[in-house]
């Protein structure tokens, strides 16, 4: 195999800490007794509620009808009651409208495994609707259908998983790759083109053969990439894997990316008829007894799933990964389409939060991947001046935490950065 | 800023088991007044004591080693007091100062007590004669400032500095670099152009400890490796510039000094963006 690929400047490589759960199989979660789906779990604005109090919902009926291009429909994940209709708090600190379902009459999807429809015979409108229908979301927030409908283009399956902790990628391109695969296939017929590329990070063996073994035969390319984060950056991916620029301008690039857990859902959507009612997720950190992979519904309380684990006394709970995730206040938050860890951490795995000056010594310009000086951009924002911190590159911040990461001083880099950005496009 | 100060402890020691008790005497008074003047500062301003982050001693330890070991000791006390106190403390504490306090302090005894400062030549010991095989004569020149005689162990220092990546080397390099061609070139006239005494100039210890241990200080140097190679070549020409026409032995000081103000002006350096 060829020598891994990597992006050109910037990354670090934080510990890894996998090895809890990369050899253990997805396991079920329970279902829960009640369901909390907020109805923006994509980069739009929130879905429109179809459901009324008191009303009664199937097992993946739809609660939620998209809105505009970057939302999605939503779904009810267990059948039950709608009990309430509130505004709640999602982990990045936004609020979103949620439905509260209580679990109430039979399942009607779980269990009955349909014959697997042909695709091929389908259209790409057609594809495209089911996709649509099934409330498909990429795991940058965007809907898959809404990613599809460029012309032409390259599909680029974004396996990489170099957040630590995680695993739930690597273990279902091990268990599942076939599916995946089928996926990807999917969504290159929808392209219009068929040219699938695979960037898997080279250390993943187990993850390397097994998608090796399924892609046998299809043509597709699978490239192994340098284990180095913040790989699974959609413009880092594309950039390591053709070595092309984006520009700017992701569209502009040729290539979509889709994450694994979205092929499979594209999988299911396109030959089920399965919405995105289910994900996985890496349920790990030192105050988890039995670290494991759920396959959860969404809308299952995190607590939920840190109990099934075994809670031990965490220091924080972070919803996502430990570079990008957001600590929680409450455990009372939902499961939703891009969760895809769910870490409590001891008192020995976070770093002291105590913060002492900058004296600029240039550790967070070194890892940027985007080349910025985010310790200049944070001082120019602390003092008002969002002008000048737009104008030395502020927009071109992935928040991938790199920065942050390396702070001798524990300044809460990205943090600031973000709030400047959102103010900006307030 | 205790991997700094540890990489000065070698020059420093040797300093003091060549020069005596009146070396360690400069060093003792300078870190003493450096810690006591910002525990007083702090106690009045009613800030959190962060005596603990080590910049008072290094600042302490930077003001006495770049002092000659015959001085009066008020002159390193007042200078050390002056740099904790004044050049960072009332621009807010770390990271706030806009120049190094230790060449703050150096400066302020410079141009407060010139004569008490002047170059004296140092009483030969039979000490002396040893490390004058090991680099030059001129190491020695006369000057007796605890740091100038080490300046081999501190360049040591300074190079693991440099190889931790705690001091950028883009910084030095620069200096040295165009402080040595001006100096060969230009350091020789009249008898002749490229006839100047390098080893002399690059030996001298207010040239190591200023190269390697304070224009470094990433408070008060630039971002970035293009900005970062003209800071250093502004304190390298600077510094020939007045050791050749002022003849002081604080040129090196001085002139990063001045070059610390431009600090805000090279950060302005377009920085090499990324693949976006």
């Amino acid at each position: 195999m060829s020598q891994p690929r990597s992006f050109p400047r910037g990354g670090v490589r934080p510990p890894e800490r996998k090895s809890a759960t990369a050899g253990l199989p997805i396991r079920r979660a329970c279902v829960p007794a009640e369901a909390l789906l907020p109805l923006r779990q994509h980069a739009g604005r929130a879905a429109r509620c179809l459901v009324r109090l008191g009303e009664s919902v199937a097992e993946g009926q739809p609660i939620g009808r998209a809105v505009d291009g970057l939302s999605a429909d939503v779904h009810a994940s267990i059948p039950g009651l709608v009990r309430q209709l509130r505004e709640i708090r999602l982990p990045d600190g936004t609020s979103s409208p949620a439905v509260l379902v209580s679990l109430e009459g039979e399942f009607s999807r779980t269990g009955r495994v349909r014959r697997p429809e042909d695709w091929k015979a389908l259209s790409r409108g057609e594809l495209l609707q089911r996709l649509e229908a099934g409330g498909v979301v990429d795991q940058d927030g965007k809907p898959a259908a809404a990613k599809l409908r460029a012309e032409g283009g390259l599909v680029v399956v974004n396996a990489v998983e170099s957040e630590p902790y995680l695993t739930g990628d690597q273990r279902l391109l091990v268990e599942r790759a076939a599916e995946v695969l089928s996926g990807a296939a999917i969504a290159a017929f929808i392209l219009g083109t068929g040219a699938v590329q695979v960037g898997v990070e080279a250390d993943k063996k187990e993850a390397l053969r097994s998608v090796a073994e399924a892609a046998a035969g299809s043509g597709f390319q699978l490239v192994p990439l340098a284990p180095r984060y913040p790989q699974g950056e959609e413009s880092l991916l594309i950039l390591a894997l053709s070595g092309q620029r984006t520009g700017g301008r992701l569209e502009d690039s040729g290539s979509v990316t889709l994450g694994v857990g979205t092929l499979l859902a594209i999988h299911e959507a396109v030959t089920q008829a399965m919405p995105q009612i289910e994900r996985v997720v890496t349920v790990a950190g030192e105050a988890v007894r039995n670290p494991a992979n759920l396959k959860a519904r969404l809308g299952t309380p995190v607590s939920a799933l840190l109990e099934e684990c075994g809670l031990g006394r965490p220091a924080r709970v972070i919803a996502g990964g430990a570079m990008r995730g957001f600590a929680l206040d409450s455990l009372d938050t939902p499961l939703t389409k891009d969760m895809n860890g769910i870490l409590a951490l001891s008192r020995r795995e976070i770093l002291p939060a105590v913060r002492t000056p900058c004296i600029n010594c240039g550790r967070c310009a070194e890892v940027c991947p985007w080349g910025l000086r985010p310790a200049d951009l944070f001082k120019w924002l602390e003092r008002g001046e969002a002008a000048e911190a737009r104008s030395r590159g502020l927009e071109a911040c992935t928040e991938c935490g790199c920065c942050a990461f390396v702070c001798p001083a524990r300044i809460p880099l990205v943090q600031g950065l973000r709030e400047g950005k959102r103010k900006g496009a307030a | 800023m205790l991997a700094v100060t540890a990489c000065l402890v070698p020059g420093a020691a040797w300093g003091v088991l060549l020069l005596g008790p009146a070396a360690l005497r400069v060093l003792g008074v300078a870190v003493g007044a450096s810690l006591a003047a910002e525990l007083v500062v702090q106690a009045l301003a009613w800030r959190r004591f962060t005596l603990g982050d080590g910049s008072a001693l290094l600042t302490g330890l930077l003001v006495g080693l770049s002092l000659p070991v015959y001085v009066p000791l008020f002159v390193p006390a007042v200078a050390a007091a002056f740099a904790a106190a004044v050049v960072k403390a009332s621009f807010g504490g770390l990271g706030c100062n806009w120049m190094n306090p230790a060449l703050g302090g150096r400066l302020f005894a410079a141009f407060s007590w010139p004569v008490l400062l002047a170059v004296r030549p140092q009483p030969a010991a039979g000490w002396l004669r040893l490390t004058a095989g090991l680099s030059d004569g001129s190491l020695l020149g006369g000057t007796g400032t605890a740091g100038l005689v080490s300046t081999l162990l501190l360049a040591v220092g300074g190079a693991y500095l440099l190889a931790r990546r705690i001091a950028a080397w883009e910084i030095p390099a620069g200096f040295a670099a165009v402080f040595a061609l001006a100096f060969w070139a230009f350091g020789g006239l009249p008898a002749g152009l490229f006839r100047g005494d390098l080893p002399s100039a690059l030996g001298s210890g207010s040239f190591a400890l200023a190269a390697l241990f304070m224009a470094t200080d990433p408070v008060t140097s630039p971002q970035g490796r293009g900005a970062r190679l003209a800071f250093g070549a502004g304190c390298g020409a600077l510094s020939f510039l007045l050791r050749a026409f002022g003849g002081r032995m604080e040129a090196p000081f001085a002139a990063a000094a001045l070059m610390n103000m431009f600090v805000p002006l090279l950060d302005r350096w377009p920085a090499k963006r990324g693949p976006r």
